[in-house]
This record gives structure tokens, sequence and C-alpha cells, in this order.
């Protein structure tokens, strides 16, 4: 199955599941064969990825209906995690990122998802995403600004801010 | 360049996706701007931590035959039967395409695997094997002597191909004649082998070839593999077994 590992991959950080991710993976799978006649050729990865994308905010409004995607919706949902201060002294270095990345709103983490681990130049991003280059840019901006937030130390909270 | 535009351009720049008059700007601004230095390393240690957590999701091991075989159920039921072809065709050339657009794409690369060049050249190095097979169409020069052979192809490729008399191994030589492939003047050495004939293409090693490669078409058997600067390929209906020893004879 062609480009999985980055089907999944997306589908596990959009969804922060696993077993969520599974499902999903499936369906855009099945949609992808059967939309393939459409296909108009050109980058398969990102018209794979675009199709798993939506697959996944369709399953998050249909399952998920108090989760909303919109930019920096975490301030709805505050309590579903540890607060940044406890992120920043519990667990290993890779848990409190992977925490952080969560915290971030979907359409934020969408973004540092095929930007950071995906390498997707921001042309490639806009393709999946249906935004604007800009808005790319500055959606990735902001979601790491807000990222190194959340993972500043208590202590060194300030400073950070100060820069 | 203010601060502000500056830590705009931070992420872009950050990123490669600054064109190179932007890059310069933003770097003559970082050598003033002690500030922005350090918006820009502290953007470079979040990245790399980002890295080195390693947070790319494993594919579960089943997922895989989980598509398959969710797919096969979606085309399964009898009334359905046309659009399941379609399905299934769609499906095909879904990973014929992206297969395609992976293999070209270099870092996706592994060394092992044959590439779609190669797999293209090998139908036309076994369709030239079939074609030879047709009455008059197997040599040009006729001669079980390695050293009339030889000079027979002087002058009319840029390179010398090695010759080998290989009768008591068991592969008689019957001759040699010139074929062209990809628009490219190639070497084809004829052996015989019981009742089979093998040919044996030779040309220039081209960049980018595996070190060696085998396959299967239409019952006919090919093993490539280089040999110095030469790229040579054999083809016949003959078991691999005798193909792989003819290689070695060769490579010898």
């Amino acid at each position: 199955m062609p480009h999985l590992r980055a089907a999944f991959n997306l589908a596990r950080w959009l969804l922060r599941s696993r077993a969520d991710a599974e499902d999903v993976a499936q369906e855009a799978y099945l949609r992808a064969f059967r939309f393939f006649p459409g296909f108009q050729g050109g980058d398969a990865r990102a018209w794979l990825l675009q199709i798993v994308r939506n697959t996944c905010y369709t399953w998050l409004e249909k399952n998920r209906a108090m989760e909303s995607p919109v930019e920096f919706a975490e301030e709805q949902f505050p309590s579903s995690g540890p607060s940044p201060e406890a992120l920043a002294v519990t667990g290993s270095e890779r848990e409190r990122l992977s925490r952080a990345l969560e915290t971030l709103p979907a359409r934020s983490r969408e973004v540092l998802v095929l930007r950071e681990m995906e390498g997707c130049s921001y042309k490639e991003i806009a393709s999946i995403t249906s935004i604007p280059i800009g808005t790319v840019m500055s959606t990735l901006s902001r979601a790491r600004e807000r990222l190194q937030e959340l993972l500043a130390a208590p202590g060194r909270k300030e400073t950070l801010r100060g820069l | 360049m203010a601060c502000e535009e500056s830590r705009e351009l931070l992420h872009a720049y950050l990123d490669g996706e600054l064109d190179a008059p932007r890059a310069a700007e933003f770097e003559r601004h970082l050598e003033g701007c002690a500030a922005c230095v350090r918006a820009l390393e502290s953007q470079e240690s979040l990245r790399s931590s980002l890295q080195r957590a390693q947070l790319y999701e494993t594919t579960p091991p089943g997922l895989h035959a989980k598509i398959r075989s969710k797919l096969r159920d979606s085309v399964a039921p009898p009334s359905r039967r046309v659009f399941a072809w379609q399905l299934l065709a769609a499906a095909a050339a879904l990973i014929l395409a992206v297969g395609i657009s992976w293999k070209i794409v270099p870092r996706f690369r592994s060394g092992t695997s044959t590439s779609l060049a190669e797999s293209a050249l090998a139908a036309e190095l076994v369709d030239a094997h079939i074609r030879s097979l047709q009455p008059g169409h197997l040599t040009d020069v006729v001669s079980t002597d390695q050293h009339t052979v030889k000079p027979w192809f002087d002058g009319k490729i840029a390179f010398a191909p090695p010759v080998r008399d290989l009768a008591e191994e068991g592969f008689p030589l019957v001759g040699g004649r010139l074929d062209v492939l990809q628009g490219q003047t190639v070497a084809a050495l004829v052996y015989g082998r019981r009742k089979h004939f093998i040919s044996v293409f030779v040309w220039p090693e081209r960049a980018g070839e595996a070190e060696q490669y085998t396959g299967t078409r239409n019952g006919y058997q090919w093993i490539s593999w280089r040999q110095g600067e030469l790229r040579l390929c054999a083809v016949s209906d003959t078991n691999r077994d005798d193909l792989v020893a003819l290689k070695d004879f060769f490579s010898r």
C-alpha cells in the first residue's frame, strides 16, 4: 500500500489516537481507490494525504462533535490535558513533546506534522490542506511559537516571552 | 528590515522557503539584531528536539493486510461486478501510478530493488532475444571461435564486448549480432545451452544501475550484472541456474 506510513502518521496525529487512525486510514484508502479515476496525475503522496486529511476531519465531525478544529481551540478543553507547567516537569522529552503537540489545535498540528515529520514544502502543505501558502506560513509560525510556550519550563517562561 | 517583519520571515527562512534576495535581507537583519538571532536559535532547537523525539508513528503491522481485505470485500458482491472491476482496475492503476512516483523520488529508492527503468529495459531485452530466435535473426556473425566473433564487433560499436569461449563449460559460442535497445547499439553474444539459446547483451554501464538484477518475463529469465565498465544481461528460456552459471563463468 503506497504511502501508508505517511498516511497513518498523519491520521494518528490528527485524531490523537492510534486505534482511530487505523480505522480512518482504512477508510481513506478505500476512498482513494474509489476516487482514483478522478486523479489528475501529479504528486500522488499529496493527493493521498489530502484524502486522509479530509477523511480525518469528516470522522472528527461525526465522532467528536465537541472538538473544533478552529485555530487555538485548545482553550476550549484546557482540562483534558496536563497544564503546561505539569508538562514541563513530568515525563520524558518525547512524552512532553508529544503531549504538547496534541494540545495544539488540529489545523496547527497538521501543518507541523506535514512540515517536521513529512518534510513537505509549503506548496505541498498548501495542496494537501487546501489553504493558501501565506496561511501555511502563518499557521506554522503560530504553531511553533505556541509549542515553544507549552514546552518552556515555568521558570523560563517569562524569559522566552520577553524575547 | 524591522524586527516584526523579520519574525514573520523567520519560519520561512528556517524552512528554506525564502528566495535568495529575501534570505540575504533576513541574514543582514540578523547581523544587527541579537533578539532575532535568539529567536531563530530557539526555533532551531525546537526543531532538533522534535527530530530527536522521533514522534513519527509506527504503522501497525496488520494495517496493510486489513486495507487489502477491505478492498476485496468492497468489490465482492456480484451485483456490483462491473463496479468491482472498475474498482480493481483503479486500485491497480493507483498502485502503479503511486509506485512510479515513488520510484522516481530518489530518496525512497532502495539499492536492492529493480527500478522501473531497469524493468522496462529488461522487457526490451527479452523482446530482442525473442526476435533473434526468428529464422535468420539469431546472429550476424556465425562462429564458434571467440577470435572471430570479437574482432567482428570492431568499428561497429565503441566498446569491446568480453567474448568468452565457454564450450568446455557447456555453453558453446554460436555467434554475435548487433541490437538496438533504447536507441543505443548494443552487442549481443549468442551461446547455446543444450537445445536453448542464450543472448548475452553487452553495453557500456550507465549511471544509477543496480549492481545486479534478475527477473522473468513471458517464461524468459534474465540476469544482469556489472563487469568493469560494462553492463551484461543474459536472457534465455533455459533455467535460472544455467544463467547464474554462465554469469559466473563470465565474471571469472
